[in-house]
């Protein structure tokens, strides 16, 4: 059953960041002429693999862990309204405020005006998928409000007006060297004798923000997990400008999908192991911010809590898809698909790259409004074995290609051309003289291992991007009955 | 219908009349770390994971940490500090507070950001991943005062110190502000190296306080 049938809406078009403008198989081929781009994730993402697998390692439970995270998410999304509502609760009775947004455009909208209303003109911001992905930036610059990302990748994107190409580390496609030349060109009154050191570049970060931190009055953030039996919100990061945004404003305003709610505390005990490990490789990150409502004389004395559908009810219709939901932002698959490592995120035209991108984005707006992105793996299975939820991604990537072959209201070649293979294989007397006309290619093969990659139309657009090896002199059965009589 | 009832509507559509019944969750992952808080051995991992993420740490005995808070305040600003650049939690013990420092009044986040260094007690801390908990107490502190001083002085006494998250998380308070901390701000945002101090405080100093072995 898809989520058109039962009428529940997808993320809209024409808002955020979901949609790229070409399909992946296109941005691809550009993304893959750059060689500083290859290099600089070759090098990102084998640093990054190495360290998530030394400290998953160190814990002779990680199974259990894994295995605890997916219950907990599967257990959760079964009973999502109810969670919901009992995380309302909590929050009000803690002097928070809850908002429901049904999509990206309302969600922009109440926040718009939640700013408004304190007479701010600029707000600083924690790094935040649910807020990229809804284009609220976009939506503040539009009513004259400056936000600042406080995050130093986030920054660099920002500053470079650039595109985030990782969840985890959005500047992952840019090197240090690319790094400075962005602060010296737009940091007012940076160092001219800034260096590419790390921590060079660290520092005049750190310089840069700590003013603006301490002049904000309101600031926006997402959430990792929101606990529903005690209204308790997280967010896990490294810099500390998580905790200068969650602590230092008078007013506070977190955007979060309806999925990162957990039904009890003892969830995040769970949690808080896999994410750490399988997202920056460390035991524990350097910051975790945990708050319930307000706290009197403690931090932000006005605090809502946006609650933001944008398609994903959507995908929770779907049985096999709406495993999609259970993701805890990681990006240990990315780190290690062979396709995202070659294309970088850009590619994917969403702010949600990689394997769990390819089938989160596409059931968010539509199969149709991404339909190039469940196509784009090998699947291989990697993302699935690093998953921390075990979320079967290669499962789901081919139900979705399924879907979309089955929204196609004409017919394609390939689909003539795999009707055509099934009439086949599924006569002797047919497959054996396929076989042997197979046999035919070896002409073309002129002694080579592989047929030249320019087969004629429609066949070039499976040839183009993958060689096809030479038939053999003689197939197995014929091998067989040469050797063994028949 | 407003959009609480919508959101709410999709969902009970999405899941269907007859709704599955809610999966089991096996806790059988390591609940306990199996050695009792502040455990000698426990105490070695958790000083070995501190100091593995660029955290220093000073071991002294009940009876010394005034004088070894004075230490880790000479490692973190260099000695000859003024005692006015240092402010401590307002329910830090005053037999841990070295001479002449005061405690937090509440001043504004620009006048404590200009503090040199602040000195705070914890609610818990995790020997497995090197981690303290600080609760909103008065011996921890409002957040701000653990955040935008340069240089953080944590004392940890050796009955805090559990083994594994599960143990920590268990003697917290869920609605406290909570602020789980790990060594000094860090980020990996450059290419996935980890550079240690960013917007937190840049230098993280651990007094743990236990009964020592008499040398």
């Amino acid at each position: 059953m898809t989520a058109v049938f039962l009428g529940i809406p997808t993320a809209p078009p024409g808002v955020g960041h979901l949609r790229g403008d070409r399909s992946f198989p296109d941005a691809a081929r550009q993304a893959l002429r750059d060689g500083q781009l290859r290099a600089n994730l070759g090098h990102a993402t084998s640093t990054i693999r190495a360290k998530r697998a030394a400290v998953v390692s160190e814990l002779p439970d990680w199974a259990q862990l894994r295995e605890a995270g997916r219950a907990i998410k599967a257990a959760t999304m079964a009973r999502l309204d109810e969670h919901l509502i009992a995380l309302e609760e909590q929050v009000t009775a803690r002097g928070g405020t809850v908002h429901w947004a049904r999509d990206a455009n309302e969600a922009n909208t109440i926040v718009t005006r939640l700013v408004q209303a304190t007479g701010a003109d600029e707000v600083v911001k924690v790094k935040s998928m649910a807020t990229q992905e809804i284009g609220l930036n976009e939506a503040l610059e539009a009513a004259g409000i400056t936000a600042h990302e406080t995050d130093l990748a986030e920054l660099i994107v920002q500053l470079g007006e650039d595109k985030p190409s990782h969840i985890l580390v959005p500047a992952i496609h840019k090197n240090r060297a690319e790094i400075r030349e962005i602060f010296l060109r737009t940091m007012p009154g940076v160092d001219a004798s800034l260096t590419d050191d790390p921590r060079q570049l660290a520092m005049a970060a750190r310089a840069h923000l700590r003013e603006r931190f301490l002049r904000a009055r309101v600031a926006i953030s997402g959430a990792n997990f929101a606990v529903a039996e005690t209204g308790t919100l997280a967010v896990v990061e490294s810099e500390g400008n998580g905790r200068m945004c969650l602590t230092l404003p008078d007013t506070l305003i977190t955007v979060m999908g309806i999925e990162k709610v957990v039904p009890t505390w003892r969830d995040l005990e769970v949690y808080l192991q896999l994410l750490p490990r399988s997202s920056t490789g460390e035991r524990m990150n350097p910051y975790t911010s945990l708050w319930a409502g307000i706290t009197p004389g403690d931090g932000p004395q006005d605090f809502h809590l946006v609650l933001l559908d944008n398609g994903r009810t959507a995908v929770l219709a779907d049985e096999v898809g709406r495993e999609a939901l259970h993701c805890i932002r990681c990006s240990a698959c990315l780190n290690v698909c062979p396709v995202y490592e070659r294309t970088g995120g850009h590619a994917y035209g969403s702010v949600y790259p990689g394997p769990i991108g390819a089938v989160l984005s596409p059931q968010l707006t539509g199969v149709e409004d991404n339909a190039s992105l469940p196509f784009a793996s090998s699947l291989c299975g990697a993302c699935y074995d690093v998953c921390p939820v075990a979320i079967d991604i290669p499962s789901i990537l081919v139900h979705l290609r399924a879907e979309h072959v089955e929204a196609q209201e004409r017919t394609t070649a390939e689909a003539v051309a795999f009707r055509g293979l099934a009439k086949v294989m599924s006569n002797p007397r047919l497959w054996r003289l396929a076989q042997r006309a197979a046999g035919l290619g070896r002409f073309l093969a002129r002694g080579k291992p592989t047929l030249p990659n320019a087969l004629p139309p429609p066949a070039s657009t499976w040839t183009r991007t993958r060689d096809l090896p030479t038939p053999p002199r003689e197939t197995f059965t014929q091998a067989w009955a040469r050797e063994h009589g028949s | 219908m407003n959009a609480r009832e919508e959101v709410l509507g999709r969902i009970r559509t999405a899941l269907g009349e007859n709704r599955t019944a809610v999966p089991d969750v096996a806790r059988d992952y390591r609940l306990t770390d199996g050695r009792d808080p502040g455990d000698p051995a426990l105490l070695d991992v958790f000083v070995d994971r501190l100091e593995d993420y660029r955290a220093s740490v000073l071991r002294c005995g009940p009876g010394e940490v005034a004088a070894t808070v004075t230490r880790a305040l000479d490692s973190g600003l260099g000695t000859g500090w003024s005692p006015g650049a240092v402010v401590v939690a307002p329910g830090l013990p005053a037999h841990w507070r070295p001479e002449g420092v005061a405690p937090d009044d509440g001043r504004p986040a620009v006048e404590l950001a200009g503090s040199a260094a602040s000195v705070t007690g914890v609610a818990t801390a995790v020997a497995e991943t090197g981690t303290l908990v600080l609760d909103g107490s008065p011996l921890s502190g409002r957040r701000a005062l653990s955040l935008l001083p340069d240089c953080l002085v944590c004392v940890v006494e050796a009955a805090q110190v559990v083994g594994s998250v599960p143990e920590g998380l268990a003697v917290l308070d869920p609605v406290a502000p909570l602020t789980m901390i790990s060594g000094p701000s860090a980020t990996s945002d450059i290419e996935l190296q980890r550079v240690e101090g960013v917007h937190g405080p840049r230098t993280l100093v651990v007094v743990l306080v236990q009964v020592l072995p008499a040398s």
